[in-house]
């Protein structure tokens, strides 16, 4: 006994460095796991602070630009307004819709802090679990997809970019419907990878890639990228594909948090599926 | 003693707000991200215990990592500095040792000692953290050119650094006798 303590005591400096180590990796261990909430995270109030206050400087910076997107976003819109199309039958009747239920939801949120430069990049957004935010939950912005919510504090949550290694998008060639998923290597924000399209899928540069139905995360049909180059490896089944993201990540100031209203429907009905199994 | 607390509690403020307010929002060509603010434990005084700065590698470390969603990491990397700070001490020791109560700056040592100490423990500290990060040997070379870069920029950073802000610290210790 007398022997482990001075064991103890002699190497007490290389002990303690063992000890803090072992928590820093249970940490990292802990924030590694999605449906973990960790504790040390920028949506604690201190950090938030200090983020959303450079957050609301650059923001100012950069009005110029968000006004632009905003607007071509808005034209976008009017596009799509009943008024804005010829109305070529004669006869108009009121139907009353039920079957075409509204599935998703959308709040609007500002990015109070965002990286792009790290193998795994987190954004924090300003709208938490008072505003009904909460964990799984898809992020879009005008151009494309952001990524998921990860944890949510009471005005603030963290969202894992798709800029991250564990990030898995389901993703569909717009033209043809064949379905595979979208992940990021680590290199660039500017571009992303496209598995599991099969040789025989014919494509072409400048295909869009959009988000598919099998999510139950996302919308169906909301921009991810465009098709850059696409290469078939030696003996692989399927295509090496670069996707140009849509979304430029390194200068994301609204986005949305979009509410799947039918989420629940959903995983009940597929959880009875693997009970069968 | 008092005045090189609050020097020192000074500096840890400085860095943390350099750090946190502007470089970690420094995007250029994707992969640079300087982390600059191991330099507060690079220069606490020689008299501070080892256990203590173990303590406060780890503190600055978690402080990072709650502004950055960087959970652990940087206390990871910033424990390992803190831990490997005595060692390279001991090896870049000057012929007839350091002097009691000596800073750890080029004023004091030279600018030769204080390269070799900051490479050093930068560079210990950047390739722990980026492998960390990645926590993969696919990527292996991507890694360590990422690592190899950032170390040279937060070397350059931080020996700027010293010499634009350094002299205030030395008017500091004349005030102090």
């Amino acid at each position: 006994m007398r022997s482990l303590f001075l064991f103890l005591w002699r190497y007490n400096f290389f002990i303690l460095f063992l000890v803090m180590e072992t928590i820093c990796f249970f940490f990292i261990a802990r924030n590694s796991n999605f449906h973990h909430a960790s504790y040390i995270n920028s949506t604690n109030t201190a950090a938030a602070k200090v983020n959303s206050t450079v957050s609301a400087i650059t923001e100012y910076i950069n009005l110029s630009k968000a006004n632009e997107a905003l607007s071509r976003e808005n034209a976008a819109m009017h596009s799509l307004l009943p008024g804005s199309f010829y109305i070529d039958s004669a006869l108009k009747q009121l139907v009353v819709d039920t079957v075409h239920k509204q599935q998703y939801t959308f709040v609007t949120a500002k990015v109070i802090n965002n990286s792009v430069n790290r193998r795994n990049n987190y954004l924090t957004l300003n709208k938490g679990g008072m505003q009904g935010i909460k964990p799984e939950m898809g992020v879009v912005c005008a151009e494309g997809i952001v990524g998921i919510v990860k944890d949510t504090s009471s005005h603030f949550c963290s969202v894992l970019s798709l800029l991250h290694k564990d990030t898995r998008i389901s993703a569909k060639v717009k033209k043809n419907g064949y379905i595979g998923s979208l992940v990021w290597d680590g290199n660039d924000f500017r571009h992303a990878y496209l598995k599991d399209i099969a040789l025989h899928v014919k494509l072409a540069k400048g295909d869009t890639i959009v988000t598919s139905t099998f999510s139950s995360i996302f919308p169906e049909g909301i921009m991810i990228g465009t098709v850059e180059e696409f290469e078939a490896k030696e003996g692989d089944n399927f295509y090496f594909i670069v996707v140009k993201l849509s979304t430029d990540f390194s200068n994301l100031s609204s986005v949305y948090i979009v509410e799947n209203v039918m989420k629940g429907e959903q995983q009940v009905l597929e959880e009875k599926q693997t009970d069968d199994r | 003693m008092i005045v090189k607390v609050f020097n020192n509690l000074k500096r840890f403020l400085f860095l943390m707000l350099v750090q946190i307010i502007v470089l970690n929002h420094v995007q250029w060509s994707g992969y640079v991200n300087p982390y600059i603010y191991i330099l507060f434990i690079m220069l606490l005084p020689m008299e501070t215990p080892k256990w203590a700065v173990l303590m406060m590698g780890f503190a600055t470390g978690m402080t990072i990592d709650m502004f950055g969603n960087t959970a652990g990491l940087h206390a990871a990397a910033s424990t390992l500095l803190a831990f490997a700070r005595p060692g390279i001490l001991n090896l870049i020791a000057p012929r007839d040792g350091y002097e009691a109560e000596t800073t750890f700056t080029p004023q004091k040592l030279g600018l030769n000692w204080f390269l070799a100490y900051v490479i050093m423990l930068t560079v210990i500290h950047h390739f722990f953290y980026f492998y960390l990060e990645v926590f993969r040997f696919s990527e292996f070379f991507y890694t360590f050119f990422k690592a190899l870069v950032n170390s040279a920029i937060s070397i350059v950073i931080i020996v700027i650094g010293i010499y634009l802000f350094g002299n205030q610290s030395k008017a500091n210790e004349r005030f102090a006798g």
